[in-house]
Parts: C-alpha cells; structure tokens; sequence
C-alpha cells in the first residue's frame, strides 16, 4: 500500500501546469491527497484560481499519466477548502519559475502588504521595477517592466 | 420538479443570485475581450471576467447538487450547466447593476467598481456562513475580489482626476448607474432567511462600510455621490431591465438551438 501511494506521488511528479509548463503540478502544492481504495486511486486537487481554465487539462493529464503507469481505476476530485495559496508553492518551484523568466512570489500570502511587493527582475536582478499590469497573460501572474535593464517580465503573484 | 422544502428551496435561491450576480458581469466583461482600450487593460478585464466566471460556476454547482439531492430522484435534474444556460429571464436573480451595458471605458470600470466593493464586504462576512460549500467559495473568491478592488479602484481614480475628457466620461457613468446601487443593500426574502438562518450576510449592514469605500476613492478622485437620484430594485426577484434578455440570447443561444451540445 505504502509502495503504490509513493508511486504515485512519483507519477504525480511527471505531469506539468499547461501554462507554466516548469513547474509540475506538486511543485505548485495543487495536489491535496491521494487516497488508495483497493485498486481505485483518487487524487484530490484544488484550483488555484477560481477560474482557473487549466483544471480541466490537469485533471485529464493526471488521469493520462496513471493510465500509461497501469493503473485502470481512477477518481480526479477536486475541492476548494483550504483555499490554494502561493504559500503552498515548493523552493524548487519558485527556483524553476525564476530560472524560466518568471519573478517567483515574493511574500507569504499573510504578509502585510501583499501588494505591494516590488519583485526583482528576474533577468539582471535589479530591483528596480514597475508594475506594468496587474493581469498578466494567466489569472496567476501580472507584468511587470525592468527600470534597469528595461526588459518586461511576468511576476507570479501572491495569492 | 416536484416540491422542496421551504429552507431548502431559500438556500437554492440565495446561491443561485450570488451564482446569477458573478455570470452576468463575467458575461458583460469578457464583451470586452479584443476590444479594450489597449491591450494590457483587455487582459485585465478578461481576467476579472475569468474570475467571475470560476466563481459563479462553483456556485451554480453547489446549487445543482443541491436541487438533485432535495428532489431526491434517481436521475439528476441540475447541473451547472442547466441552471446557466436553460433558465428564463425571470428566473435570473442577478442585480440590475451588473446586466447594465458596458458603455464607455468609464462606465466599465465604475460598475467593477461599485460590485468588486460590495463583493469584498459581503465575502469577508460569507466566509463565517455555518454553510461550508458557500464559506469555502468565499474564502477562495476573496482572494481574486481584493484584486479587482484595487484595480477598479485605481482606474476611477485615473479617471476621476484626469483629463476633462475622462473627468466628463466617469460623471456620466456615476449619473448613469447610482440608481442601480440601492439593490445591493436590500435583502430579497431568500437572502433574509439565509442570514437568520447564519447561512447568508445581512447586506443592509453592508451599506455603510460600501459608501466609506466609494467616498474614500472618489474623493480622491475628486467625485462626489450623487444626490436625490431614485434608486432602481427588482433583479434580485427576476424584474430585470432590458438588457437581460439580450444577454442571455447571446449566452445561452448554442444550447438553445442545439440542446445537449457538447465540445
């Protein structure tokens, strides 16, 4: 039992956001529980955003992955409480996300002033940058510019 | 359908408005889409929009369990599908403020505005409902409302004290859609048995703390509220304005003409 759970968290570790394709779904703390029942496995997810258009692909991707693994029964259920957080977002993640281009959330989602949080550009590491946007090209980023090396870039937000 | 208990069929209703409410602005919003003043603010009003959308569904799928557990029939009746798509004008309970046209730039902002305000407060209360579906959404959905509260909130400012032109264009807005902000603070009936019941927010005590938030920002913007403007109610009950209707032809047209249609 302990085996195929450690399985599939292993497996879980193949499949990757749609949109950010660096960061693999545990790396973005979305996967909440796997649960084994005789031969069906469930994986319990959670969105990051409400809206999230991702979901959809990631439940099918996980469902592919344990498919090619073996495994024939398979339950994708998803849940809203607790809430997703950026908290939830692995170290190694937030290195992939900046080693990709992308300024890594930069406070914990508690933090006083979450909006506020002027990121480093992740290209010349300056700090020295303006928010250009609020919204960026997916619910879970906005765009920022560099004021040194002028450079603009996506910063995944606190959240 | 065959008949639900009187609690029951209130808790339906009061989900269905909050679910109606996020629809139609994400609706009104994503019009927006290829269309926005430039291209960083198309992205952000599709975003809202996105937002909003995620929202309701999880609302509309709350209810649709809800309705399929109460009728207690073999066969599910509701989806989240069904109650978006094949109710009529009438059985939308959404507020008049958000079904309004998305006019001018001006008038977009205001009304994200004057709804991510109320959203703010009312999900800050919702998320203590003893109902834990309704608590879980608002606890998630808070996060994404906080958002576009500063991001409206900016824009009346840069609006407000910025050219005559813009000045003249967020005056009219203010004139335009003042009337619709009444309906946020009066309860419809399903909503007053949701909060007796520690279900609901009691959205008349909401009305103070929402004109703080409006005064601050428009006095900041050099605006003010206008006065002696007659306040317009009735979507909350499904007695809509004209628009409505349009909007649901375009909405739900697919699955009018082809019913069951699928991607």
């Amino acid at each position: 039992m302990l085996d195929i759970d450690k399985q599939v968290w292993k497996i879980l570790e193949e499949v990757t956001d749609p949109e950010v394709p660096v960061l693999t779904i545990l790396d973005l703390g979305i996967v909440r529980a796997v649960l084994i029942n005789g031969k069906t496995i469930e994986v319990i997810i959670t969105p990051t955003y409400s809206g999230c258009p991702a979901m959809d692909v990631i439940s099918t991707a996980i469902r592919m992955k344990l498919l090619e693994h073996g495994f024939k029964y398979i339950k994708i259920s998803s849940v809203l409480s607790p809430a997703w957080t950026t908290d939830w977002m692995s170290e190694e993640g937030k290195r992939k996300l900046l080693e990709y281009g992308i300024a890594p959330p930069k406070t914990r989602s508690d933090g006083l002033n979450i909006f506020n949080a002027s990121p480093a550009c992740p290209h010349c590491k300056s700090g020295n940058t303006t928010m250009i946007s609020e919204f960026g090209s997916t619910a879970c980023k906005s765009l920022y510019q560099c004021n040194d090396c002028k450079e603009p870039f996506d910063y995944f937000k606190c959240h | 359908m065959p008949p639900i208990n009187l609690s029951t069929l209130q808790l339906i209703n009061y989900t269905l408005h909050l679910a109606d409410s996020t629809l139609i602005l994400a609706q009104r919003n994503a019009e927006w889409c290829g269309h926005g003043p430039v291209l960083e603010q198309d992205i952000a009003i599709t975003n809202i929009s996105l937002d909003l959308l995620g929202q309701s569904r999880n609302f509309y799928q709350y209810a649709a369990a809800l309705i399929n557990q109460s009728t207690k029939q073999s066969e599910t009746i509701a989806s989240e599908d069904s109650l978006a798509y094949l109710r009529t004008e009438r059985e939308f309970k959404n507020f008049l403020l958000v079904e309004q046209p998305n006019g001018d730039w001006g008038q977009t902002i205001l009304r994200q505005f004057f709804f991510s305000a109320y959203q703010q407060l009312l999900y800050k209360k919702l998320k203590d409902s003893s109902d834990e579906q309704l608590a879980a959404i608002a606890i998630k959905s808070l996060k994404e409302v906080n958002y576009h509260v500063r991001w409206s909130r900016e824009w009346i400012i840069r609006l407000g004290d910025g050219t005559e032109e813009s000045r003249n264009r967020i005056v009219r807005a203010i004139q335009e859609l003042w009337r619709y902000t009444g309906e946020l603070f009066m309860p419809a009936d399903y909503e007053e048995k949701a909060f007796t019941n520690g279900i609901g927010v009691n959205t008349s005590l909401l009305k103070n703390d929402w004109l703080a938030i409006i005064n601050e920002v428009f006095e900041e913007a050099t605006l003010s509220i206008p006065e002696n403007i007659y306040m317009q109610s009735g979507g909350k009950e499904g007695i809509h304005t004209e628009h409505l209707g349009f909007i649901l032809t375009d909405l739900q047209y697919m699955q009018r003409v082809y019913p069951g249609a699928k991607w």
